[in-house]
């Protein structure tokens, strides 16, 4: 359904993507990993035709460059950073999306209720969390019900529950007909919602494996997400670089580097400190 | 095997439709919109209650002095609301992420083009309806009405100056990554269209003592200067107001010279629309 031959992308002097080729079948669902600036975006937004390129990109047969409008009518996206008209409501925005797809207005109220944005019709996007935001550009890119999904670090912006929420849909939304294509660095993901893993480094394939494979063929260090209450927060990270762990602060809590047979000795040292653990996950 | 779905066509003025209905509404909601029409509308009503009744300046009756502080109004007011408003659009799409979200639908990159433009002279068109509106009731209700005629043949003409200007301001809006760069490159050209194109070309002449074809020449591409020789001429002013330049559009133009203004006007605005469109398909557009 997807087909990329030597794909090449350059800014300026700089190449963001370097001779990639390679084909995603219908019903497959694969991601797109690697670290920052490896090019998964770039690949991303070139499918959809937002970039000039060099090489070809077929999605279902049509070429994107000659048959942009086709091409783009089979595919839904999830931007990295999802940005819609603040002044618009959650609805106007889908009615928005819905005429530009040539759909009826119907299916509005269907999408909205799938992405739990039912309630929400009224309320102007930019009174919307950043969660409900994500919410809105998944349902976005499922009006009309497109049967190649391209979603960029879909849950990059949620918290804890909400991303367990989006990978929860994301997983129902797997078909025989469809093609899910996710850009993302979170190993556990990954192995939650795709059938093959292409690791990119550089704008290159460096290596094509399946998900439980990922880690082992990557030598991938492993982080442990603490949430801890915000007021603690500050002297956690203190106490936890003095016990020699490599730590750091992010979103709600700490994230700290640990050795896969010993992610428990962090919540030890925490819990020996008298610090509330709210919350933890594995991150690699 | 490759596998056709839907044939969407290259150009559909469905999603045209669907842009600038959108583009409309944004700029009913948009607080610079707003200050420029009541603006315009404010210094319309006031030329009007500030002019001396029934006094012309030359020529017919039909160009008296409240036609011509609209004419230097507009000249003045219009391209600037039109070229940063233009400026800032698509750069601004783009600036705040909004041009992806319409470019990952299925609408190609002239279509949205298009649709900006035609939401923003819709938008543009009631303003300068708006102004002179306000002007023609203001002056009929201090007695001294100004002709109907002359009122809609200089909103009609303003209206072009608009589209032109809005033209030149989209071609910079695409060709700038950022709306703030885009509104100053438009604020720069409206200095330049509007006190090089009037003061630089006196003291050109003066010091350069050019010849009076160049300099009409150097004038009337100008489409603000354009447009004030079609203003004078259309509303049956004499050209004697426009200095040499204006003898010598009549002496070898005759009653065309308005012909000639609006299709310069005309021209601006298809070379700029079209200069944008191309810049604008080729281009990566994040």
């Amino acid at each position: 359904m997807i087909q990329i031959e030597g794909l090449t992308k350059k800014f300026k002097k700089n190449v963001v993507l370097n001779n990639i080729s390679f084909s995603i079948d219908a019903g497959e669902a694969v991601a797109l990993w690697g670290t920052n600036g490896a090019g998964k975006t770039t690949i991303i937004r070139c499918i959809l035709g937002l970039l000039n390129y060099e090489g070809s990109i077929e999605l279902n047969g049509l070429d994107i460059q000659r048959y942009p409008k086709d091409a783009r009518s089979i595919v839904g996206y999830v931007p990295q950073e999802v940005t819609f008209y603040g002044d618009l409501t959650v609805a106007e925005t889908l009615n928005l999306s819905a005429q530009l797809r040539h759909i009826s207005q119907d299916q509005v109220s269907q999408t909205l209720d799938l992405v739990s944005l039912g309630n929400q019709k009224g309320k102007k996007v930019r009174e919307l969390s950043g969660g409900m935001q994500q919410r809105l550009g998944m349902a976005v890119a499922l009006l009309g019900n497109p049967p190649i999904l391209l979603l960029d670090e879909p849950t990059s912006s949620l918290d804890v529950d909400s991303r367990r929420q989006m990978v929860s849909l994301l997983d129902s939304l797997r078909g025989p007909d469809r093609v899910l294509v996710i850009t993302s660095h979170r190993v556990e993901e990954v192995g939650m919602l795709v059938d093959r893993v292409l690791a990119l480094e550089d704008g290159q394939i460096i290596d094509e494996c399946s998900p439980a494979d990922l880690s082992s063929r990557q030598n991938l260090p492993s982080w442990l997400h603490v949430v801890l209450r915000p007021d603690e927060i500050t002297e956690a990270l203190q106490t936890l670089i003095l016990e020699g762990f490599e730590a750091q602060l992010n979103g709600y809590g700490l994230l700290v580097n640990v050795d896969k047979d010993d992610k428990a000795s962090v919540l030890n040292h925490l819990q020996k400190a008298s610090f509330e653990i709210m919350d933890f996950e594995v991150w690699r | 095997m490759k596998t056709r779905t839907n044939n969407l066509s290259i150009f559909s003025l469905n999603q045209v439709r669907t842009i600038s209905k959108k583009v409309i509404r944004e700029a009913r909601r948009d607080r610079w919109f707003w200050l420029y029409c009541i603006g315009f509308m404010a210094l319309a009503v006031a030329i009007t209650i500030a002019a001396v009744p029934n006094q012309t300046l030359t020529g017919s009756k039909g160009f008296g002095r409240t036609a011509a502080s609209l004419v230097v109004l507009v000249q003045l007011v219009v391209p600037l609301m039109t070229l940063t408003l233009g400026a800032r659009y698509i750069s601004g799409e783009r600036d705040s992420g909004t041009l992806v979200f319409l470019l990952c639908h299925p609408v190609s990159r002239l279509e949205v083009l298009f649709g900006t433009f035609l939401g923003l002279a819709g938008s543009l068109f009631a303003a300068v309806v708006a102004g002179f509106g306000a002007a023609g009731l203001f002056s009929a209700l201090r007695d001294t009405p100004i002709e109907v005629g002359v009122l809609l043949k200089l909103a009609g003409l303003s209206w072009l100056l608009a589209l032109t200007t809005l033209a030149l301001g989209m071609c910079i809006s695409v060709v700038t990554r950022r709306a703030s760069t885009a509104l100053g490159i438009a604020l720069f050209v409206w200095m330049a269209l509007v006190f090089l194109g009037d003061l630089g070309i006196m003291g050109s002449t003066v010091a350069t003592r050019l010849p009076v074809e160049l300099l009409f020449l150097t004038a009337v591409i100008n489409p603000i200067e354009a447009f004030r020789l079609a203003s004078v001429v259309v509303l049956d002013g004499s050209l004697d107001v426009l200095g040499p330049a204006g003898i010598y559009a009549v002496n070898s133009f005759g009653s065309t010279v308005a012909f000639l203004a609006i299709g310069v006007l005309i021209g601006w605005m298809i070379f700029s629309s079209l200069a944008a469109g191309l810049i604008f398909r080729r281009g990566d557009q994040i």
